[in-house]
């Protein structure tokens, strides 16, 4: 039974890795807005459009 | 969409809207945003949201300060010489297309490497190249598309206070603690005498142990700190029973595991920490877009120009001096008293008394500070330093400078005075008992009372209740600084109101005509001389009358500054203007009104009345049951018998109030041991709302800069007022009856700890069954009396 040493030694190890990674990501602010990434990632796409009337907004 | 209205900001376009690329515009701003949009390959902005724009206000140098290295310096966040990194609080910022857009600045200008929104707090962060651009090419750029930057030095100032997260940590280590250490005592809650864990408890007890200690050094420090500050003050707030309540629960398991007794409470300390934590955390709601403390720093503009040997330098506001002489531009505010030298001034003092209609001065006249110039740009001379300013002089007054401290005793503090010594003398009595009865129980059942009586369910109802009814009006859009003042709103017994803006609605004057009725052609002549004058009263006249323009321009027009309009059309000769100027006798005198003659006959004049908000009448009898009503304004007592035939008849009147008498006026209700609301809107408020219990400033727009106060209420919502207050008030009796619920289960949890039967497993079940049916309870009957509002 001298296993549990290890199992609990390990389990614990791994809760504090996750605590410390939380507490890191806590203190880089990824919490901080949590609405406006939401929003960004759905607009990648609609910058592609090549600029077809290019041309003829240079007049401007 | 319909053609009617505008591609960008969706406004009615009118009768004249400006055809561009088969889009309808409502005016050159808005064209000129999609144009420069069109240029660059950023149309989607139209695809993401339908309208999305606002109309660009006017640049035309309103920014040439931006080139002062001085203010760049204090603006930028960062500076390495070759990249900086700037940030602006952007108020127009309201959709997913704002966001795009702002995004994508470095397609509008090469020298933006990185722009990027944070749209909970309106903020807009750009990192660009110092030889690429340069700060006032930015501010123009993203105010030429719309999005006017917000920029005051206070907010520069005051950049390096970052959000404090020490309570986040706090709770996360609780929590994490509290996880592990209740799965570590698990298998010692049923106390069967097995080999392998009689082999193992030392090692589950030591672990349990160590992830305590973070919890009570760390996690609960606050609470040691508060209850010593307590105790110094010889108060005993409710922090004192739980820091006592914690150390008695910490060194009790430690030497139970030391001297292998037991297995300790290390479970139910951890828990009880985490919960308390929690309420503390779910009590905190800001609204990161709101500011509760701005005095007339954040109003005032950075800088002006001062006009010197006919040249134009731009210098801070704080270095103005008397006898300098200024140049405010359009939608300029005026930081300093002075005299106005020349232009046509037409000042708008809206942020100071609520009163938008435009006030005419001529030159030679006395100019306030924080008037807005709205009628073209002026030169004044400044007459005082902005600290003697007459309005800014309300700021020296000591309400600004008293320090924060709490003097006032919360509603769980005051009950905990009784609870501590009820439960110190039931500890000695149950101590005394147990000495002749069974001396060798004795420490067990002290420390079983003082850990069970630890006051975790009474120290968590308010923080819930009043953290729900926070969320619960802000989501209604009654914005509260703190919980705090749900408490102070309860126990008001006198309601003082500002009349201008706050009961009177200052977006819509209403005006009304007296005299000999105007025909329709007179009417129509009269419209297309109003047409042809940019005088604000005029502007709104012009809008008021419902009769179409004539072709004609008047053969002859003539605007007198500060008096009227003499002008001749159609053969009508027109006299438009003040009661002097038309030569008639003056009936209103008081108020705002425009004379009219035609052919040198008087015809009558229209009266500009305020706008009283809706339901007024009825929150003033509502109110009136239960509270003292006064009205205390700057203006003068025009409207009073309208007013007193409007207002309940035990409403109080006061006119002609100078901030500082609004202020002085609160002081004596207080010295009566009055508890004074203060309503207000602007900036002649601010000692009243800085002074009185609770001040709430009524905002048209809450995302406009309102004076300091405790709570912000959207103007819209005036009606509401009274539902709110009752709703305050309920929220205190809710609390009262948790704290009848959580004294049932100390009365239990004693019950076990009298006895002697308190052990890890009942203590274990009994702290958080205590506290989560606390925060149910009033989390429920607060959701269910809101549920009306």
């Amino acid at each position: 039974m001298e296993v549990v040493y290890i199992t609990i030694g390990v389990s614990i190890i791994v809760a504090v890795f996750f605590f410390i990674i939380f507490i890191k990501s806590v203190k880089s602010g990824q919490y901080e807005d949590t609405y406006t990434p939401s929003v960004r990632m759905l607009f990648d796409d609609e910058l592609v459009k090549e600029p077809k009337k290019h041309i003829e907004n240079q007049q401007e | 969409m319909s053609v009617n209205n505008c591609y960008h900001c969706g406004a009615d376009c009118g009768k004249k809207s400006i055809e561009f690329n088969n889009k309808y515009f409502c005016c050159n701003g808005c064209k000129t945003v999609y144009e420069i949009l069109n240029a660059n390959e950023l149309t989607c902005y139209y695809d993401l949201e339908s309208t999305p724009g606002t109309i660009p206000s006017d640049i035309n140098g309103k920014y040439n300060y931006l080139e002062n290295e001085d203010i760049i310096e204090r603006l930028l966040e960062f500076n390495d010489t070759e990249t900086s990194v700037v940030e602006f609080y952007i108020p127009s910022i309201h959709c997913s297309s704002c966001i795009w857009v702002l995004e994508n600045l470095s397609k509008l200008n090469q020298g933006v490497t990185i722009s990027i929104v944070n749209f909970p707090k309106k903020l807009l962060r750009i990192t660009f190249k110092n030889k690429r651009t340069n700060l006032k090419e930015l501010v123009e750029l993203i105010t030429s598309i719309g999005y006017e930057p917000y920029i005051s030095l206070e907010d520069a100032d005051s950049k390096t206070n970052n959000v404090d997260k020490t309570l986040i940590y706090q709770v996360s280590i609780a929590a994490f603690a509290f996880g592990n250490i209740m799965l570590l005592s698990f298998p010692e809650y049923f106390e069967v005498d097995e080999f392998w864990l009689e082999k193992y408890k030392h090692l589950f007890r030591l672990l349990m142990f160590t992830m305590a200690l973070p919890v009570v050094f760390y996690s609960a420090k606050d609470y040691f700190i508060s209850a010593y500050k307590g105790l110094k003050h010889k108060m005993l707030n409710i922090d004192v029973p739980i820091a006592l309540g914690i150390s008695v629960l910490f060194i009790r398991s430690s030497i139970e595991i030391f001297l292998d007794i037991g297995s300790g409470f290390f479970d139910s300390l951890a828990g009880l920490v985490f919960f308390l934590l929690l309420g503390k955390f779910f009590q905190q709601k800001t609204y990161n877009f709101l500011s509760f403390e701005r005095d007339y720093k954040s109003y005032f503009p950075i800088a002006v120009s001062l006009i010197k040997n006919d040249k134009e330098t731009n210098i801070q506001v704080k270095d103005i001096k008397k006898g300098d002489r200024l140049l405010i531009r359009n939608e300029e505010l005026i930081p300093v008293d002075g005299i106005l030298i020349n232009g046509n001034a037409a000042i708008d003092y809206s942020f100071v008394t609520g009163e938008s209609v435009p006030v005419i001065k001529i030159s030679g006249e006395k100019l306030f500070a924080g008037g807005k110039q709205t009628a073209g740009a002026i030169e004044m001379e400044v007459i005082s330093s902005i600290e003697q300013s007459y309005l800014t002089q309300l700021w020296s007054n000591d309400v600004f400078n008293k320090s924060n401290e709490k003097t006032i005793k919360n509603i769980t503090d005051s009950i905990s005075r009784f609870f501590t010594i009820a439960i110190l003398l039931i500890a000695l009595f149950g101590g005394v008992f147990w000495y002749f009865y069974n001396a060798a129980m004795l420490f067990n059942v002290v420390t079983a009372v003082l850990i069970i009586a630890c006051p975790c369910a009474l120290a968590l109802s308010a923080p819930f209740a009043f953290g729900n009814i926070l969320r619960i009006f802000g989501y209604k859009k009654f914005y509260l600084k703190n919980s705090e003042t749900i408490e102070n709103i309860s126990k008001v017994d006198t309601i003082i109101f500002d009349k201008t803006g706050t009961i009177t609605s200052s977006d819509k004057s209403q005006l009304t005509y007296f005299g000999t009725a105007l025909t329709d052609i007179e009417k129509g002549c009269l419209k297309s001389v109003l047409r042809a004058s940019n005088h604000p009263l005029s502007r709104s006249l012009y809008e008021y009358l419902e009769v179409d323009t004539l072709q004609e321009k008047p053969s002859k027009f003539n605007e007198i500054l500060g008096k009227g309009i003499e002008a001749t059309i159609n053969d009508f000769n027109f006299k438009i203007g003040a009661s002097s100027f038309v030569e008639a006798k003056a009936v209103a005198v008081n108020e705002t009104s425009i004379y009219i003659k035609i052919n040198n006959e008087f015809k009558g004049y229209f009266l500009f009345k305020n706008s009283y908000r809706e339901g007024t009448k009825e929150v003033f009898k509502k109110l009136g049951a239960h509270y003292n009503l006064v009205i205390l304004s700057g203006d003068n007592d025009g409207e009073k018998e309208y007013l007193e035939k409007l207002l309940p008849k035990n409403t109080r009147f006061q006119f002609n109030q100078k901030p500082e008498d609004k202020l002085d006026f609160i002081k004596k209700l207080q010295e009566n041991n009055n508890k004074v609301m203060m309503i207000g809107d602007g900036l002649n408020d601010a000692g009243a709302l800085a002074q009185s219990n609770v001040g709430i400033a009524i905002s048209e727009d809450v995302n406009v800069f309102s004076p300091a106060c405790d709570a912000i209420l959207d103007a819209k919502l005036f009606n509401k007022l009274p539902e709110f207050l009752i709703l305050s008030k309920k929220t205190i009796s809710i609390i009262k009856a948790s704290f009848v619920l959580s004294f049932c289960y100390n009365i239990v949890g004693l019950y076990f700890a009298l006895t002697g039967m308190l052990t890890p497993v009942v203590a274990a079940i009994l702290m958080p069954l205590s506290s989560i049916t606390i925060v149910v309870f009033v989390t429920i009957l607060t959701n269910w009396m809101s549920k009306k509002l």
